[in-house]
């Protein structure tokens, strides 16, 4: 019925045998019950489902499960590191840089990877950096904030 | 046709043209509560969100998430056409595919009733049967028709792709001025020419009063459609007990206690065994207060599958088509004024669009217009009529602000034209025409609480910098550029309601609020609140309430909410009510608590209770504070309850049910700064300025959260947004690449002061704020672009295509920019 799939999430090996058409949002959430990512949409445009693919930033509805065979995804649930938040996750929390919550784990993934591009950032690359990740409850105002503060540890 | 609805289903009396008589008495003076400086984590401190620890960790638990044994997914089958009888529907092809389980039309699944409508403002307004699954026609595109079950998210859409039905198709109507003109296509029967109702107010004698005026200005005004786009979609997960008749539906919700009552009356069972639980929630702003066919459709599915749970998680386009839309109404605006800008007089008709059917307040949203149209100003003389019509698109209905943000536009649009028509300044205009007797009651009968609209004015200019602002805009202008000020000083009404003026309106539903406060015996507390958070932060602000009224600490305080199993009944969240209304009936319950509390120390250090002195939670002996009790011995007395004064039972546990005595009025003024491109017509906002008075803040942090967010969308609405239907009823934008919200890059920082004038309706002094900013800020976006363009008046969205129309007719007489042609014919 379905073609084996190995993939590694958050650092803990997986297999499972998935429909060829199975995606790696559905995957993560349905399949292995990591439902911190999120589906906002159906047009790879809101970024609620971001997560990091062998170090890039994809849009996880917009990539095929078995695309990531063999490949390290980290989602939101990895970003703590043994009970230590993310400066990231600090920030977001110090900042009120989130309200309803929905699109925070995609929001928070897309910034490890600005901070990674730009260790001091300034808030147009902050801004430009998020362009992907929609938001309709905060305004991106805190969380300009937060990711600028974020980078500064 | 299904009978007239009313929340909670008890028949409300048919009255003819009974108007709203507006408030007798004086707004009661209640207790100011203490205003003690800030400490802790209590009341006026900027503490840090509680809700914020599983959310930042991926840990939140929304609908979707939820996943119980055995369970189905359902894929609903919607009309691809805005109107037509509705024929054969051949599901063979669909039950033949793997995985799945089962098809239902409107024959396999039986209501008792159909999609609730508590909106009946007129008396007589036509409430058209809408059932949860289409039956003869279908209305819009989109309208549920069938509904599949299967093993896997897969299998279900293969399912509903392989339905097939028949639509014998009918002609359309899109547009509101389209659906009353003669001859125009015919959605109901019951509603000839369209028309759900007409709302008319006036005051005495409106004409005599304004024939006088030296200066009328008239403008047409657009309130575009929009669509809320909450990132989380809606979503339900069912199950129907068959042995027991049990029903338990998590839905994305923000008023599950009405969902509750409904399904038991939509399905038919007893509602003592509907529970209804809103976990997180991924934003609603209006869009959630309602409820959906989807939600009857799961229930009554899981019925029909023997009990089997089923999820149903909506897609983005069908959010963009099946969820409520916002605004649509074209408004035709007549402001009388003397010759030195003395608003005399306003008139005002609105076109307002409902859509194919009501949904839960439908018409109750443009009634909200008419009741705010005179915002800040003094003006004695008003008329307004509201034509509800029904369309072949969307049901519109509550959209953050909810019928006050199209009011709020509509004034200060008027304003500033009617300023340039003078010569005057807008800032001038507005001092000349400021309400300054406060309490006062509007032309509409409501009675504005309290209000400085000078102060919260005279902050913005402070604080912008406006005669500087003006100076540097006039030198930009000799450069050639197109920079413009704007202004928008607003009232909102808020803090959702007296219910004696909720029925007056014919709004079904009440308008009060519910809280329990439980002590439990270690000294912890719960908070039950009958209000549903959807990101406002209720835990925190409540928990800071308890510490600051009851001195036990913000962490030993849990707030329950959105689970109708444990919580009162609740109204839920919207209409920025719930700290006004459900933030007081925490304080009263606390309240109780205290008295309770005296009591039993009074009793036990044998004094009399008005010797006890009650500082940071602890209660002792006026001048010897050394003999007390504090909260926690207290519960420890009432839980082993050996020594309890005469009459007072054991336990510490209150619950309090409270009726506001009036509503509450927000007010401020917002300051947008805008320079348009002369070559693209695009719109920069170069600075953006809310003062905002919303009363007693209880924790700045989340005020200014909500404002930004509420800006956010106002500036999505005056620059970018519009939900756009062809002539077929087809909805252009139901894809987040066709409607643009706002990202990070299109919004400015914000920035936000306030002013704190308490209201005297409610013990906290609080008014509410979680919608100021999409009442307040679309007006002052697009009355800084007609500065930047030197035009009278221009409809929103204002994207670059339309600037440009502009600014190639620049040089001409100012262009009465109308309703301009996009592609595709848009509502307008």
């Amino acid at each position: 019925m379905g073609e084996r799939l190995s993939i590694t999430v958050n650092g803990r090996g997986y297999e499972r045998e998935v429909e060829p058409r199975l995606l790696l949002v559905h995957l993560l959430r349905d399949e292995l019950g990591l439902t911190g990512t999120h589906v906002g949409c159906d047009t790879s445009t809101c970024g609620a489902c971001t997560v990091r693919l062998d170090g890039l930033t994809v849009k996880s509805c917009t990539v095929l499960a078995l695309q990531a065979e063999g490949c390290e995804v980290q989602t939101i649930e990895g970003l703590a590191q043994d009970g230590e938040l993310h400066p990231l996750q600090r920030a977001f929390h110090e900042h009120h840089a989130l309200q309803c919550g929905y699109c925070t784990p995609g929001m928070i993934i897309a910034a490890t990877d600005i901070l990674e591009r730009h260790p001091d950032p300034t808030d147009e690359e902050i801004r430009k950096g998020l362009e992907g990740n929609l938001c309709r409850c905060t305004g991106y105002h805190n969380i300009v904030i937060a990711v600028k503060a974020a980078a500064r540890g | 046709m299904g009978e007239t609805w009313f929340l909670p289903c008890s028949h409300m009396s048919k009255r003819e043209g009974e108007q709203f008589e507006g408030f007798q008495g004086e707004s009661p003076q209640l207790p100011e509560a203490e205003v003690g400086v800030p400490q802790g984590k209590g009341i006026g401190t900027s503490t840090l969100r509680k809700e914020d620890a599983e959310l930042i960790a991926g840990q939140g638990r929304y609908v979707d998430d939820i996943r119980l044994p055995g369970m189905l997914y359902l894929a609903f089958v919607r009309s691809p056409v805005a109107h037509a009888n509705l024929g054969a529907i051949d599901a063979a092809r669909a039950r033949e595919i793997p995985g799945v389980v089962a098809v239902f039309t409107a024959e396999d699944l039986h209501f008792e009733a159909g999609v609730p409508c508590g909106s009946n403002p007129t008396g007589d307004a036509r409430q058209p049967t809408r059932w949860p699954l289409a039956r003869e026609r279908v209305r819009m595109v989109g309208e549920p028709v069938a509904v599949v079950a299967a093993e896997t998210r897969g299998a279900a859409a293969d399912g509903a792709a392989a339905v097939e039905v028949d639509y014998d198709q009918l002609p359309v109507v899109v547009g509101s001025e389209e659906a009353v003109r003669e001859g125009a296509p015919q959605l109901h029967e019951e509603a000839p020419g369209n028309l759900c109702c007409s709302i008319r107010y006036a005051t005495d004698g409106f004409d005599e009063a304004v024939a006088g005026a030296e200066v009328v200005v008239r403008q047409r005004v657009i309130n575009q459609r929009l669509t809320p786009v909450a990132i989380e979609p809606r979503g339900v997960v069912a199950q129907f007990q068959p042995s027991t008749g049990e029903v338990t539906l998590f839905t994305s919700t923000q008023v599950p206690h009405f969902v509750k009552t409904f399904v038991s009356v939509v399905i038919g069972t007893s509602e003592a065994k509907v529970r209804v639980i809103a976990p997180d929630v991924g934003g609603g702003f209006g869009s959630k207060l309602n409820t959906y066919a989807e939600e009857y459709v799961a229930v009554a599915a899981s019925k029909a599958l023997g009990g089997t749970p089923v999820k149903w998680t909506e897609t983005r386009q069908e959010n963009m088509l099946a969820t409520i839309h916002g605004r649509d109404q074209v408004q035709d605006a007549e402001l009388y004024a003397t010759g030195e800008g003395r608003i005399v007089g306003l008139r005002l008709n609105v076109l307002a669009n409902m859509g194919a059917y009501l949904q839960l307040l439908g018409p109750t949203i443009p009634h909200l217009t008419l009741f705010m149209a005179t915002g800040v100003y003094d003006i004695p003389n008003y008329t307004c009529r509201i034509d509800c019509v029904f369309t072949n698109t969307t049901p519109t209905d509550a959209y953050r602000g909810a019928g006050r943000p199209e009011a709020t536009h509509v004034i200060e649009r008027l304003v500033d034209v009617l300023a340039r028509r003078l010569d005057l300044d807008p800032v001038e205009i507005r001092r000349r025409n400021f309400i300054r007797e406060f309490p006062a009651t509007s032309p509409t009968g409501l009675l504005y609480d309290s209000g400085d609209y000078d102060k919260t004015l005279d902050r913005a200019l402070e604080l912008v910098g406006y005669d500087e602002l003006r100076r540097d805009q006039a030198k930009a202008r000799e450069q050639g550029k197109l920079v413009g000020v704007g202004l928008s000083t607003y009232v909102e009404v808020c803090g959702l309601a007296p219910s004696s003026v909720t029925k007056a309106i014919g709004v079904g539903a009440p308008g009060w609020e519910s809280s329990t406060v439980r002590v439990h015996p270690t000294g912890k507390v719960t908070v039950v609140t009958g209000t549903s958070p959807h990101g406002q932060g209720h835990a925190t602000s409540w928990s800071q309430i308890v510490e600051t009224e009851l001195g036990i600490p913000f962490d030993d305080v849990e707030v329950i909410h959105g689970d109708t199993a444990f919580a009162p009944y609740g109204l839920g969240t919207y209409g920025s009510r719930s700290l006004a209304v459900g933030g007081t009936a925490l304080y009263h319950s606390l309240r109780k608590v205290k008295e309770k509390a005296r009591k039993i120390v009074a009793h036990q250090l044998e004094i009399d209770p008005d010797d006890l002195e009650f500082e940071g939670g602890r209660f002792h002996a006026k001048g010897s504070p050394e003999r007390g009790m504090t909260m926690a011995e207290v519960i420890g007395a009432a839980w082993s309850a050996d020594n309890l004064p005469e009459g007072v039972e054991p336990g510490l546990e209150e619950t309090t049910f409270f009726d506001p005595p009036n509503f509450t009025f927000p007010f401020g003024c917002h300051v947008c700064v805008t320079e348009v491109d002369r070559e693209t017509g695009k719109v920069e906002i170069s600075r953006y300025l809310a003062v905002d008075d919303c009363g007693r803040v209880i924790n700045p942090m989340i005020v200014d959260g909500q404002v930004h967010g509420g800006v956010a969308q106002s500036i999505g609405q005056a620059l970018f947004e519009e939900t756009v239907y062809d002539e077929d009823g087809q909805c252009l934008t139901a894809s987040l690449v066709d409607y643009m919200i706002p990202t990070a890059v299109e919004i400015p920082q914000i920035e936000t002061e306030r002013t704190e004038t308490p209201t005297p309706t409610n013990p906290l002094g609080v008014k509410g704020i979680g919608e100021a900013g999409t009442i307040a800020a679309t007006a002052a976006v697009v009355n800084s672009v007609c500065d930047a363009l030197d035009v009278d008046h221009l409809d929103m969205p204002l994207q670059p295509e339309r600037l440009w129309r502009v600014l190639q007719g620049l040089g001409e007489k100012p262009v009465e920019a109308g309703p301009l042609e996009t592609k595709g014919g848009g509502t307008s």
